[in-house]
């Protein structure tokens, strides 16, 4: 018996106490078995997301296989797709190109559009009108990419044929704007808007978010000292969220990547890279896997799914990244959020 | 008289104005944007809408920061400017849904008539008039679908949620990261992967229930993240009295924690369905199309038809009006869909 118990006994010895174990109760109860078991379901359902991903992963790695060794590292370079040609000739290289300028005009046109508009429902708009626009951010991100494809082919692209003209003549020392007839439509220009407009919503919500937790004692000692709200935006509010707002930027730029059928229906799907982004021309990845996909041979489709694997390798690193990037930045030290 | 009483004596100081010098400053500049963007467009070759909006508002923004400087300074300029702008990006924002709704309702009203509802387009010429043929095969295909979709992910999503929010293993934060990057998925390659895991493998063939399987793997993501924000909105308390009442964890989330968040699962899963519910790309690698109405079972193993796809290939066919009256049909559902997520969301705040 251990010598603090013995002195306790001395001290009480004319008292009956309870025996002592000699070792501490332990002080977790083993769970029950209802517990085990329902813990077990749960991590099963959890573990079916890593699942899925090994899965997309592997059949996609291994049905591409016959395509990539058949095409060798031309697959990245070859400007043509004509896999179920004998000899086969195919490659990513001018879908690659288009997907990547269609998805950085939209960048290049929804960041700034979305930054204005989280920074409006943040800092300038009325409470109720805060509802509303949240409303409306939330509405345009669950209109299908269909409906944005269908509406920018025949609404928008007849309207921007003026821009498109205006650019061609008065910037033409631009190369990208530099046409040689003044064809305009289903080019990477209309693509790219289109795109914008798709993405906006989603750099729009997480750039709302990421500007919510910026501390607003900051922002009110910036007022306080006289500071004007533009002033506020520009030393507190943009200062705090940067990180969050480029991994904003980053899933919309996922997003565009790997959107579909709206651009399948705006774009021309030329396999040639186009000299500029207003004249009809260029191609997208997913695009042309949804297009070609019906018509194509077994050497054919075993080569959009090679495309597929690239996309799905691009997106999941975009993405990744713009996770790591909005995470990293959540939380400022040194000061509490909103709320 | 005091200085207490001269100072009351004022009427209250008002925090914001808007009167004689706040016009001027505003309407002058208006004035000069449209006068000077409407000489631009007579003296040079510039046209549309578009062009004109977008040339008289930067005009406006220039002569907007000049007046308010003249009076107030550069810092109250570059102050109202960044306001305007600001204000004009979230108009800028808003402005496609109202065109998008308007463009879909005006091309999509003309097709309509009941026999869209209650008719298939089997054995009919897709280029006779509205009166004849329908959408049923594929209202009944995408209803199909999602409801099979929802039999494969709710169940996932929601477990996964308990399990990022309740369970908190040691492998949530991979979870969670696994989540986010299926989130991410372009959804063409969620169909390639049901092509090739299922379609061309057990499934033999296209089938609304290939179709469903990566509707599924879109929808997953959504309810999951969604469930777990909604669990998080659990008060404490409750679980913790739960506990300490001795019940086991998985009484505590039965009938404390589900029950509590119940309508937030739902709202998550209505907004899982109007994610996928629009999905174009995954259906024609899975689904396929057919111009028969297909049921539940049958859809295990035969092709069917769906309101996304049916939209494209019409478009495809260049039959424009059915394919707007069909388009109409899925923005209406898509909407009904968020807007009961909005009102069940919001009665569990009231209520």
């Amino acid at each position: 018996m251990p010598d603090k118990l013995k002195f306790v006994n001395e001290l009480l010895a004319d008292r009956p106490i309870p025996t002592i174990p000699d070792s501490p109760r332990s002080l977790v109860t083993p769970s029950s078995r209802a517990d085990r078991i329902f813990r077990a379901i749960n991590v099963g359902a959890a573990m079916a997301s890593l699942v899925v991903m090994a899965l997309i992963a592997g059949f996609l790695v291994a049905k591409a296989r016959p395509a990539l060794s058949a095409a060798g590292g031309k697959f990245f370079t070859t400007f043509e797709w004509l896999p179920d040609d004998s000899p086969a000739r195919f490659g990513i290289g001018s879908m690659l190109f288009g997907t990547v300028v269609a998805a950085l005009i939209a960048l290049l046109i929804a960041v700034p559009i979305s930054i204005g508009t989280a920074l409006f429902i943040n800092e300038y708009a009325p409470i109720r009108f805060r509802r509303a626009l949240v409303t409306v951010v939330d509405l345009l991100a669950a209109i299908p990419s269909l409906i944005f494809g269908l509406w920018g082919l025949s609404y928008l692209q007849p309207k921007l044929n003026g821009p498109a003209r205006w650019l061609s003549e008065w910037l033409s020392f631009i190369p990208i704007f530099k046409t040689k007839v003044p064809i305009f439509g289903s080019s990477l220009f209309v693509s790219g808007i289109v795109l914008a407009l798709m993405i906006v919503p989603i750099i729009t919500s997480i750039a709302c978010a990421v500007m919510a937790e910026v501390p607003r004692v900051f922002c009110e000692a910036a007022l306080a000292l006289g500071g004007t709200k533009a002033g506020m935006i520009k030393e507190v509010v943009l200062p705090f969220s940067k990180g969050g707002l480029v991994g904003a930027s980053m899933l919309g730029l996922g997003r565009a990547l790997g959107e579909t059928i709206a651009i399948a229906l705006i774009l021309s799907n030329d396999f040639r890279i186009p000299h500029n982004v207003l004249s009809p021309g260029g191609a997208s990845v997913a695009g042309t896997i949804a297009l070609k996909f019906p018509e194509a041979g077994i050497l054919g489709r075993s080569a959009l799914i090679a495309a597929g694997l690239v996309l799905f390798i691009v997106t999941l690193l975009v993405n990744l990244a713009a996770r790591a990037v909005v995470r990293r930045t959540k939380a400022p030290a040194g000061a509490e959020g909103r709320k | 008289m005091s200085t207490i009483d001269a100072l009351s004596s004022h009427s209250p100081r008002r925090t914001r104005t808007f009167g004689q010098r706040e016009v001027t400053e505003t309407v002058v500049p208006i004035v000069v944007s449209l006068v000077t963007t409407t000489l631009l467009f007579m003296l040079t070759p510039l046209d549309g809408g578009f062009g004109f909006v977008l040339i008289a508002a930067a005009i406006f923004l220039a002569a907007f920061y000049v007046s308010v400087r003249r009076t107030r300074g550069a810092i109250h300029g570059i102050d109202r400017v960044v306001g305007v702008a600001i204000t004009l990006a979230a108009m800028l924002t808003a402005t496609p849904l109202i065109l998008i709704v308007w463009t879909v309702f005006r091309k999509g009203i003309p097709g309509l008539s009941l026999n869209f509802f209650t008719k298939t387009m089997e054995g009919v010429d897709p280029s006779s008039g509205p009166k004849v043929g329908g959408a049923l095969q594929a209202i009944t295909g995408t209803l199909t679908q999602v409801g099979l979709a929802m039999l494969v992910s709710v169940p996932f999503g929601v477990a996964t949620a308990v399990y990022l929010n309740e369970i908190r293993g040691r492998m949530s934060p991979i979870v969670r990261l696994m989540v986010d990057a299926m989130s991410g998925i372009p959804s063409i390659v969620a169909g390639l992967f049901i092509y090739t895991v299922w379609v061309i493998g057990p499934g033999h063939g296209y089938s609304g229930f290939a179709a469903s399987l990566a509707l599924g793997i879109l929808m997953l993501p959504t309810v999951a993240r969604t469930s777990e924000e909604m669990l998080k909105l659990v008060d404490p308390s409750l679980r913790e009295a739960s506990l300490a009442l001795g019940s086991s964890q998985w009484r505590t989330v039965s009938q404390v924690v589900l029950p509590t968040a119940r309508t937030g699962i739902v709202t998550a899963v209505i907004l899982g369905i109007a994610r996928v519910a629009g999905e174009t790309a995954p259906l024609l690698m899975t689904a396929f199309g057919n111009d028969k109405v297909i049921g539940p079972v049958r859809a295990l193993h035969e092709p069917q038809s769906a309101l996304p796809l049916l939209i494209f290939q019409l478009f495809a066919q260049d039959q424009r009006q059915r394919a707007w009256t069909a388009a109409m049909v899925l923005v209406l559902l898509v909407l009904a869909l968020f807007t009961l997520a909005r009102i069940i969301g919001r009665s569990r705040k009231t209520g």
